[in-house]
């Protein structure tokens, strides 16, 4: 407990500059909120007089001071786009993105670990190669092609895909909101139906990510399997008769998970931020898609309340994961 | 259990729930309710949907439109291609039942059946609330009002609980048409003030969730981002009951997706395609392409003419006979566009507008003009556009960059982003760029006051100044509050001719409004807005 206290008063200054960073990185972006937003047809003094609306006409200190009372407030300001407060906005699409990248991490984890440990344990055989091969040609497909391909091929020539219309069919309606993951709420309120949907509008965009993070999983677990089976103990262990399953699972796979397990919260962080081109694709109300179109349009609120959402689920992720390794590996545990 | 059964039974339930997820399957309940249902999808969705609202973007336009009623709206017509479209000189009434033009005045007589979404019966009391919004808010919908001289709250006088007089202010004949725009809708006043606050006197923040109209539509959900579903109003009385009961519109971010959707048969509707698909679906033929265009709209090309070199008229002749202007038709538009250029050189000029210039792409003229004009070895210069629009003005400005080449004019491509694009325009700096106008008020006189007039809107981008024009506009504008035709005609048709001979803009071409939609799919309108109208289409 001590510890995560004490991690999380380390986590207070990185806030704080990500907070100054963004405010200030927004208001020098090219682009005036004032004039986009007046219409096709406003006088300049009808943009003067939105701009004065939003309290954009303010130096930037004072706009800087009520930004943070805002905050402290637990208010993240409106965003001009969806025309909703940012928070709500952000409590709706991040469900969905961590769904989606949920979904595809725990599919490439699936289908990455096994493939990694195989490719180790029969090293230079058929399936290593096979590893290599699909870990390379994972990473060098871009995101949105693998998207594009598979809606191309299973939805609109085969027909076995539903629609690529977000997170579920129009004709249906979304399970009552408990978690915001559509999976689990629908399963919670026993509606098959809903499940069914929504599990079907996951397969594509899912499988598109997986294909895209199994590279460094794959990689990352036959390095690190490789480098553990060729150390003292495992020679112990097999010199002393164990089954090489015994061998391969309990005590080699066990301690090569450390670095597995950080690769994993790398390319948890990085999907979920890095998927706006799937959540485009595949119109996924995510909340990457939302931040790029809040770019665009030079939307200061939606871009901010992003920047530190993801801030904040990156401090907490990192710090569930040292909190795993402490639970993997217990020396980690003693020297922290 | 052990964790490795637990996969193993995970994982077989995960298939089994896979196999049989085939979306072609609907229970007859979804059948019926698909095939009442119209699915419409377009790229991006409103963030606001009440019209009167701090920077309502154009979709949200469109849930104005069908989800309020105005006092009058238009007649249709057959249009050039053979669809429905607006008729501007014909109203009917829509809110009122009867409309009486005086001569410094109209009254409107409301339809005694008419109630809001929520019951409450449509009065006098409400209508002039919300024209008093109107012209009271700010920002675009005041501005709209004040283009048909409505600008005062007195304006609008209450005769008695079903009779409204709307005063003029001058004679202006764009006055009543501007009554039929989106902007003056009727909003349930009782309801909005329940809702309003000190700080938001008008209840804009109410709205801004809420419909509150007696349209013919009612918003039932929205998600911003993603979708809006509307539910009809079978109470409406500014029409006959509309067909589809059930609107579904969903935002697509990816062109590719949606066309992908409309080939499959999944959506019934979908407007904002590129061009090229446009064009390929017509050719297909599967599914029912409308191409109408854009009433009182270009997409030009402006020079400021306050700054050299373009301050010199030869320079801008020159210009003007290097463009490439078929090949952006061909290749940039897929021929899904209507040209402004090449008109015969014995074409008499008209009162019609837009109307095409003579010129066409001579690239040995347009180098001789550029060297009597003091350049004969041409200059450098920017071609700026918006990045908002680059499906278009891209490759636009790449033709054009490659033509200038031709007669020594070097221009470095500046791509503007959409955020961006009006700032630069209000700045007046541009020396050479691309940029569309349309206006919805379909008058040559009113796209010439925002365009060309020496008041120098935003929209005339060019700077461009002439006492003779500002004349013959004016004249123009006089003679139609007056109905004087001979003078109408007379300056209309000089104001066009003095905007050809000087050249400060040139014509491309006249949008096209593409909609696509499948074969089962009818009744599809085109209106001044240029946003879909759900009342009159059909489903099956």
């Amino acid at each position: 407990m001590k510890q995560i206290g004490k991690r999380l008063l380390t986590v207070i200054p990185s806030l704080i500059g990500v907070i100054i960073v963004t405010f200030l990185l927004t208001r020098v972006l090219p682009g005036d909120t004032a004039s986009y937003f007046a219409g096709p047809a406003a006088t300049p003094q009808a943009i003067e007089e939105i701009r004065k609306q939003l309290g954009l006409d303010r130096p930037l200190p004072e706009q800087f001071v009520r930004y943070v009372v805002d905050l402290a407030h637990g208010d993240f300001g409106k965003s001009l786009t969806t025309g909703q407060p940012v928070l709500e906005d952000i409590a709706t699409r991040l469900p969905a993105s961590a769904e989606l990248t949920l979904a595809g991490l725990i599919v490439a984890m699936l289908i990455a670990v096994p493939l990694g440990i195989l490719a180790a344990v029969k090293q230079g055989s058929f399936i290593d190669h096979a590893c290599r091969i699909v870990a390379t040609a994972g990473v060098s497909l871009p995101v949105f092609f693998t998207g594009l391909l598979l809606i191309y091929v299973f939805y609109f020539k085969l027909g076995w895909a539903p629609a690529p219309l977000g997170r579920l069919d129009v004709f249906y309606s979304a399970p009552p909101t408990i978690t915001g993951f559509y999976l689990i709420d629908s399963l919670l309120t026993g509606d098959l139906e809903a499940f069914r949907a929504a599990l079907s509008q996951l397969i594509l965009p899912t499988a598109t990510l997986a294909i895209f993070s199994l590279a460094p999983i794959a990689r990352m677990t036959r390095a690190s399997m490789l480098s553990v089976l060729a150390s003292d103990f495992v020679r112990t262990a097999r010199a002393g008769g164990l089954s090489s399953r015994t061998v391969i699972l309990t005590y080699a796979f066990r301690n090569a998970m450390l670095p597995v397990v950080t690769t994993l919260g790398m390319v948890f962080s990085f999907l979920l931020g890095a998927n706006v081109l799937v959540e485009k694709v595949f119109a996924w109300p995510g909340i990457g898609s939302y931040a790029v179109e809040a770019l665009i349009t030079s939307d200061f609120a939606p871009v901010q309340g992003f920047v530190l959402t993801m801030a904040v689920l990156y401090v907490l992720l990192n710090l569930g994961i040292d909190m795993l390794y402490g639970v993997i590996d217990p020396r980690v545990r003693v020297e922290g | 259990m052990k964790r490795r059964d637990f996969l193993k039974s995970a994982t077989a339930a995960a298939a089994g729930s896979v196999l049989p997820a085939a979306p072609a399957v609907w229970s007859p309940a979804k059948a019926q309710s698909r095939q009442e249902t119209l699915l419409i999808v377009s790229e991006s969705g409103p963030n606001n949907i009440d019209i009167h609202g701090i920077g309502t973007n154009v979709p949200g336009y469109e849930t104005s439109w069908n989800c309020y009623d105005r006092l009058i709206t238009h007649e249709m017509k057959t249009g050039e291609n053979g669809a429905p479209y607006y008729d501007r000189d014909k109203f009917k009434p829509e809110l009122a039942e009867d409309m009486n033009v005086g001569d410094m005045s109209v009254t409107f007589k409301l339809k005694k059946n008419a109630t809001f979404h929520d019951g409450t019966p449509v009065t006098a009391k409400d209508v002039k609330w919300s024209l008093d919004r109107a012209v009271t808010v700010g920002g675009f919908p005041t501005f709209q009002m004040k283009a048909g001289s409505l600008e005062k709250p007195e304006q609008f006088v209450v005769v008695d609980d079903h009779t409204v007089r709307v005063d003029f202010l001058r004679k202006d004949r764009l006055t009543v048409p501007d009554l039929a725009v989106i902007v003056p809708c009727v909003v349930n006043s009782e309801l909005v003030k329940k809702n309003a606050t000190d700080k938001d006197p008008w209840g804009l923040e109410y709205t801004k969730q809420n419909t509150a109209g007696s349209g013919a539509y009612r918003v039932a959900k929205w998600t911003a981002g993603t979708e809006v579903i509307y539910e009809r109003n079978d109470k409406w009385a500014g029409g006959p009951l509309p067909k589809v009961k059930r609107v579904i519109w969903r935002m697509v971010p990816s062109a590719g997706n949606r066309r992908a959707l409309l080939e499959r048969g999944d959506a019934d509707i979908s407007y904002d395609l590129p061009n090229k698909d446009f064009a390929e679906l017509k050719n297909v033929g599967k599914l029912s392409i409308v191409s109408t265009p854009y009433s009182n709209g270009i997409q030009y090309i402006g020079m400021n003419v306050k700054t050299p070199p373009f301050d010199n008229l030869k320079v801008r002749e020159a210009i003007a006979c290097a463009l490439p202007y078929q090949k952006i038709m061909d290749a940039v538009m897929f021929g899904l566009a209507k040209p402004m250029f090449g008109a015969p050189a014995d074409a008499a000029t008209t009162d019609a507008w837009p109307q095409p210039h003579k010129y066409v792409t001579d690239i040995a003229k347009a180098k001789q003009l550029l060297a009597e004009a003091g350049y004969p070895n041409g200059f450098e210069t920017t071609l700026s556009f918006d990045l908002g629009f680059a499906g278009v003005n891209e490759p636009l400005c790449v033709l054009t960059q490659e033509s200038l080449a031709q007669i020594g004019i070097k221009t470095t491509i500046n791509k503007v982003p959409g955020a961006n694009w009006r700032t630069e325009l209000n700045k007046k700096a541009l020396p050479l760029y691309t940029n569309v106008f349309s206006g919805w008020l379909d008058y040559p006189e009113y796209f010439f006051i925002w365009c060309y007039h020496g008041q120098n809107s935003v929209f005339n981008t060019m700077s461009y100044q002439s006492k003779e024009m500002d004349a013959l506009i004016e004249g123009a504008r006089d003679a139609a509050a007056v109905r004087d035709a001979k003078t109408y005609d007379k300056d209309v048709k000089g104001f066009v001719d003095l905007a050809y001979a000087d050249m400060p803009r040139i014509p491309l071409f006249q949008p096209y409004v593409n909609v696509a939609m499948q074969k089962n799919v009818s009744g599809y309108q085109y209106w001044f807005h240029r946003r879909l109208d759900y009342r009159a289409l059909v489903k099956g």
